[in-house]
């Protein structure tokens, strides 16, 4: 950066009479009010149109490649994001904003709005505007028309209804059971919807400052010394903090319940850096542009250590120790079960890993019987290792935080995040703060998938806060995603499989290594996450676990959907599949004659089930048979479609195959998973409930009305919803482990059923009646009996008259005029017992011989969510994460250079996050349980779809090709090659081949 | 993203205004794509190019190098500037030489390569509302669709520099490796020049992508030249183009095992290698392309074999 050049004047007149400097005090037309165009040099269109209030406009990937920034120049859709801002001077931009608003929509928001054709909402806005400028040749198109267009969460079948008209929600705002719209609908599709960076400055205490990170330039380096000097000359640098300015405590950015449970090795800034990209300062100016420049002139000083890159050599004596610091501190070994944690939590004590010396963060050794005895007895085995690749969340709105100091001088912190009261114990922890001094809220969240399950950012705006007093803000850049957050675990799995002449198995072994990069974080939790209900689901006398979760100088892995379990099933279902096809015994009753019964014992790496672990409802056969049903229709159907002459049959060269997979998981986290909740009857009989859980696409708000509106015999547009605000409830351990609904549910039912007692103590003397004959139906207590109809009805058509009732309005003063306070209702639930939900998978795919094509011919999924709560929305969460493993399993991965650990990938083009054109149709099946342990019957159904998908996909390729791919994704360069290696490559499938990729 | 280096935009596409530091920009896509520009650093200054007033496409007359006048159409000229969006409409918006009659559209295939070449942009068909032929070019990526079409159709190159330096060069030639071009210090595209001879050679398009519309792993355009030899041109399988020549006056003879040896002698061995698409991968699919061209040019196959996810579509006559 030579920034010297900064400030050369025009009276240096190397500009030629013929170039003019770019006329800055034209106009423009930004939803049809005159805007003066003044951008910054080098701005683009995105950062100038947010700048001017325009915030509906939202910065994805801020490359061109998502879509997410689309505006209409005299109308021409562009992407905005990579659009000169200069050239907007004369011409008329129309944001979402502009092509209509929540009184008066635009067609195609009313379209998004009743096809519920968006989940987080974050590319919506984007989506929308280009759907506006699309012909209807366009639409016919959609592979073409909607390139460049990224949704992370549907899946695109419900943004395809959309665009063809098609309604999914229900009218009448309905409770339990119905595809009611979710509340934020009319904001998320006119872009008035606030998302973390689109708060109004003007809303700040004082005027907002911008943050911006260095990052390390090596891999394992211990920093000699910071120069700032350069980027604090920069004009508009307030001040640059390093590891000097920063708490020399160590914290975990991964956040549980239990503080113990994740290991503390991380520092806001350290001096010494663990992976290529970690974090090395922050440069704070008045402007994003200034801390950019500042960023580019902080001068680092590394003194290089030696750096181990893979996780099978981590632990050999030679490996350079990353966490030495640890090595005294920590007591070696301790724990039986070899994790190092001691669930206390305290600073300055165990840091929490197992054999720091050794970089072994944890480990879990059980064994169950003889599994080499009964290997060697078994009528067929099978033994492969099967690896797994980095993944990055890719959720549209990057993380991101705005800090500042309220009138009563506490800590503010909105944040993009799924843990709110997490983010604020670990920042009063870290700078020693009253609890009470901080506040941390989140309005939406623009997707999460885990990986704002993390303090990656909070905590260093707050510490420019601090430093600067000022309102800070704190936006990581996409790039900073791919590189400096978190990934998915990699994991190398050696699975070791027996089984009889009938199919049952004898014995399941599995030896797994799993890669946490520079930081522990989520290491512990997702290696025993991952070894736990990938095995518990079969039923084998003999079982033997050893797995291992070890540091290395990479980019720290973190909490991914699934949480380990997408890594373990894929190898399991493919090893079980694989066992089954020796014995001639097909994929879906090898899974009927093992898996665990309604009243079988889940047993995963330990002893003994977990206690708290229950079937609460049982599914898994259901699912299994409604994927089975549906293959086989799909079969045929697919025999019709080709005999009656539509499509093209495919070549020769193209083999056809099925595939399946199952997964199980818990319904939420094991220990412990709080949520509070209150209900307060507010005026005009609206309810407001107040719940912590975070919403990001995952639907959970609308289940909370659909919730308390069942209950309370009324719709879900009496219920306002407040959330995610360590400021409204006591605490939640936040949207995480698939807890939305199956942990704040049960709060919000608690709390529901507590307000309705207090309600039907204040109505029985006043209608004569003992309080359990009172019913809350709409705005009325009612007296039992006459009530059933009479809120039926009142549901339909809303407030009513009916006889021997009281208007909840005369409640709600009586409670006042006697306590001072509205009726209040209060719930909480502790997390346990927990259920186990189910998922099944299916693939017909055709492969191509010759090129390596895979073409998805048929896509189904079942699932066992207990009681439905909302079908529209939970097929959203099915098909969205089927197609995040579709990506996981075809396309996507996050690429480190394994010699020197440096990031490879660092944009979203060189990242395939699925667009519209790689992604089939799934088919969608609930099987019919009602969960004893879930609100109103429900389970958790955000991060299981994702799990069997994988397996399902590479079992349908094996059954196609005879080759067994062991490794993801299932590019078609890997699959070529794959076939070319066991010379099966245009030629008859030789069965039995095995080929490590 | 915001070009936070950048000090200055001009409106400027004057070769002798340049001073080091600065980047020609044209639509823009790529260089605030990446904050920052692949080819040579980042930038303190852009010089805006796209308010030169340059007309997007004309047909010239004559061959203005030669100064050939005999009042027929000689070529096809494409301003850098001109849009993708308008390289897609091209050949279906009515724009051929005039008077129209003279050349019926059967009787210039070469523009049906037009439209696959567009919808061969990993980017949205939006971004072509910006993006421009020239700065296609100028990055120099193995997969930049426009080069494959320029050098597919021989296009040459007229490059301006500084103190009124001008010349042309082939696109192939132009092209050096990934994000490295022949243009010096200062120098600027001005325009793509088609020889209209060309465009009326028939043709055939063959492209593969590791996803359904993805990045372009293999791009390959065939021509069959009027003396019956076949000129294939090779792009996004290798770092910059490569062009082979198959048939009777040639190294290598129009047949399957000449098809190799020529991309092979070509080549050597120094296939792309990146996410998009591994090396070995990329070859085989390099030689199955051309192949199926090949059969498609030569009619070896009534019904060619058509790998991949976009083909040309024949304008009717």
């Amino acid at each position: 950066m030579r920034n010297e050049d900064t400030n050369s004047e025009a009276a240096d007149s190397g500009t030629a009479e013929n170039s003019r400097t770019v006329e800055s005090r034209r106009t423009a037309t930004v939803d049809g009010r005159p805007v003066p165009v003044d951008p910054e040099p080098g701005q683009c269109l995105r950062t100038w149109l947010r700048e001017k209030g325009s915030r509906g406009v939202k910065k994805g990937c801020d490359g061109g490649d998502c879509g997410a920034c689309t505006v209409i120049v005299d109308d021409e859709a562009v992407h905005s994001c990579i659009y000169p801002a200069h050239r907007a001077a004369g011409k008329t931009v129309t944001t979402i904003e502009g092509l209509g608003t929540p009184e008066h929509m635009h067609p195609v928001q009313e379209n998004f709005l009743d096809a519920g054709g968006f989940q987080c909402g974050f590319c919506t806005a984007g989506m929308i505007c280009t759907v506006a400028s699309m012909t209807e040749e366009d639409k016919k198109d959609l592979p073409r028309s909607l390139k460049g267009n990224v949704c992370r969460c549907t899946g695109y079948r419900s943004i395809e209804d959309a665009i063809a008209g098609h309604r999914n929600i229900d009218p009448g705002n309905r409770g339990v059971g119905s595809s009611t719209g979710a509340l934020a609908g009319p904001g998320v599709v006119t872009g008035t919807v606030r998302y973390t960076m689109d708060m109004d400055p003007d809303e700040l205490p004082a005027p907002l400052l911008h943050a911006a990170l260095v990052h390390s330039t090596r891999a394992h380096a211990r920093i000699r010394g910071i120069d700032t000097s350069r980027a604090l000359a920069e004009p508009g640098v307030v001040t640059v903090l390093t590891h000097e300015d920063a708490p020399s405590k160590r914290f975990s950015t991964a956040q549980h319940e239990l503080v113990g449970d994740d290991p503390k090795d991380t520092r806001v800034f350290d001096d010494v850096v663990r992976y290529y990209g970690q974090r090395v300062a922050v440069v704070v100016a008045e402007s994003q542009r200034a801390a950019e420049r500042g960023v580019r002139l902080v001068e680092v000083d590394y003194e290089d250590l030696p750096a181990v890159f893979d996780v099978e050599t981590a632990d050999s004596p030679c490996a350079p120790v990353i966490h030495p610091e640890a090595v005294d501190v920590g007591q070696d070994g301790a724990g039986e079960d070899g994790t190092g944690q001691d669930g206390t939590g305290q600073d300055g004590e165990d840091p929490g890993i197992a054999h720091p010396q050794d970089n072994v963060l944890a480990e879990v050794h059980h064994h169950r019987g003889d599994v080499e005895a009964a290997l060697a007895e078994s009528a067929a085995t099978h033994e492969a290792t099967y690896r797994t690749q980095r993944l990055s969340h890719m959720a549209l709105e990057t993380h991101g935080c705005i800090s500042w100091i309220d009138e009563d001088g506490r800590y503010v912190i909105r944040s993009s995040t799924q843990i709110p009261f997490l983010v604020r114990r670990t920042l009063s922890s870290l700078y020693d703060l009253d609890p009470d001094r901080v506040r941390v809220y989140c309005e939406r969240v623009g997707g999460g998938f885990g990986g704002k399950q993390e303090v990656l950012c909070e905590d260093v705006a707050l510490l420019a806060t601090m430093a600067t007093g000022s309102p800070v803000k704190l936006e990581l850049t996409r790039k900073e995603i791919f590189t400096a957050t978190t990934v998915r675990h990699p994991f190398r799995m050696r699975i070791r499989v027996g089984a009889d002449r009938d199919g049952k198995l004898t014995a399941l072994a599995v030896d797994v290594r799993s890669n946490t990069g520079a930081y522990g974080n989520h290491g512990p939790g997702v290696l025993f996450h991952g070894v736990g209900e990938s095995i518990a689901v079969y039923n084998a006398p003999n079982k033997r676990v050893d797995a291992m979760v070890l540091y290395t100088n990479t980019l720290p892995s973190g909490a991914f959907r699934g949480y380990g379990l997408s890594q373990m099933i894929f190898a399991v279902e493919s090893a079980i599949s694989t066992v089954g096809r020796k014995l001639g015994i097909d994929e879906l009753e090898m899974r009927r004659i093992n898996i665990v019964g309604p009243n079988d014992p889940m047993l995963g790496p330990h002893d003994e089930p977990e206690e708290d672990l229950l079937i609460g409802s049982y599914g898994l056969d259901q699912c299994i048979d409604l994927v089975n049903h549906a293959m086989e229709r799909g079969a045929q159907r697919w025999e019709e479609h080709i005999a009656a002459g539509h499509g093209e049959e495919l070549s020769e060269e193209w083999r056809i195959g099925t595939g399946h997979g199952i997964a199980m998981i818990a319904t939420a986290p094991p220990r412990g998973h709080i949520a509070h909740a209150d209900i307060e009857l507010a005026e005009n009989s609206i309810f407001e409930l107040r719940v912590g859980t975070a919403e990001f696409g995952n639907g959970t708000s609308t289940v909370h009305a659909q919730l308390a509106a069942t209950m309370l015999k009324t719709t879900t547009d009496r219920i306002r919803l407040k959330q995610s605000d360590s400021d409204v409830v006591t605490h939640d351990t936040g949207a995480f482990g698939s807890t939305g609904t199956t942990i704040a549910g049960r709060a919000n039912e608690a709390a529901v059923k507590d307000l309705i007692t207090v309600l039907q103590k204040l109505a029985a003397p006043r209608l004569g009646v003992s309080a359990e004959e009172v019913v809350i139906a709409g705005d009325q207590a009612v007296v039992a009996g006459s009530a059933e109809l009479c809120g039926e009805f009142a549901a339909i058509v809303g407030p009513i008259r009916c006889e021997r009732s009281i208007p909840l309005e005369t409640l709600r003063a009586e409670h006042i005029a006697r306590t001072g306070q509205p009726p209040t209702g209060h719930g909480y639930w502790g997390g346990t017992p927990r259920s186990v939900a189910f998922n099944v998978h299916g693939f017909r795919v055709a492969v191509n011989m010759s090129t390596g094509e895979l073409r998805i011919l048929q896509s189904v999924h079942a699932a066992d969510a207990g009681v439905v709560m909302n079908p529209n929305q939970c097929r959203g969460q099915i098909e969205g994460g089927v197609a995040q493993a579709i990506g996981a399993a075809m396309y996507e991965q996050v690429v480190i250079d394994e010699s020197n650990g440096k990031p490879v990938t660092d944009i979203l083009r060189q990242y395939k996050a699925p667009n519209f054109a790689d992604l089939p149709h799934t088919e969608v099946y609930f099987a019919e349980t009602s969960d004893e342990l879930g609100p109103q019957g429900a389970k958790s159904m955000s991060e299981s779809p994702f799990n069997p998908v994988a397996p399902a996909l590479a079992n349908a390729v094996r059954d196609a090709t005879g080759v067994d791919f062991t490794s993801t994704p299932l590019t078609r360069d890997t699959i070529w090659a794959g076939l070319v290696e066991a010379g099966v490559d245009s030629a008859e499938p030789d069965d039995g081949k095995t080929i490590a990729t | 993203m915001d070009m936070t280096c950048v000090d200055e935009v001009l409106s400027c596409a004057d070769p002798d205004s340049w001073r080091p530091g600065d980047s020609w920009l044209a639509g823009g896509t790529v260089l605030f794509s990446y904050g920052t520009d692949i080819t040579r650093g980042a930038p303190t200054r852009l010089l805006d190019i796209t308010e030169a007033g340059w007309e997007p496409t004309r047909w010239n007359t004559c061959d203005s190098r030669v100064g050939k006048v005999d009042g027929r159409v000689g070529e096809l000229e494409i301003a850098a500037t001109c849009r993708i969006a308008e390289i897609y409409g091209f050949a279906s918006a009515g724009n051929l030489p005039q008077p129209s009659s003279a050349v019926p559209n059967s009787e210039l295939p070469g523009l049906d390569l037009f439209a696959p070449c567009c919808d061969s942009f990993v980017a949205s068909w939006k971004i072509w509302n910006a993006s421009t032929i020239g700065g296609n070019v100028a990055t120099a990526l193995p997969a930049g669709p426009m080069i494959s079409l320029l050098a597919g159709l021989d296009a040459t190159a007229l490059l301006l520099g500084p103190s009124g330096s001008r010349r042309s060069l082939p696109v192939a030639d132009l092209v050096l490796g990934e994000a490295r071009t022949a243009l010096c210090e200062g120098e600027l595209i001005r325009s793509f020049h088609l020889d209209i001879a060309t465009l009326r050679q028939p043709c055939a398009f063959r492209r593969i992508s590791l996803t359904e519309r993805g990045r372009s792993a293999a791009l390959l355009i065939g021509r069959l030249l009027d003396d019956g030899r076949i000129r294939l041109t090779l792009t996004a399988s290798t770092k910059r183009p490569h062009i082979v020549e198959l048939g009777d006056d040639a190294n290598h003879p129009a047949t399957s095992a000449g098809l190799h040896a020529a991309i092979d002698a070509a080549v050597e061995g120094n296939w792309h290698d990146d996410i998009h698409g591994s090396p070995r991968w990329r070859e085989a699919m390099t030689h199955r392309l051309g192949e199926e061209i090949l059969g498609e040019l030569l009619a070896w196959q009534t019904i060619p074999n058509r790998t991949g996810d976009i083909s040309m579509t024949r304008r009717p006559a």
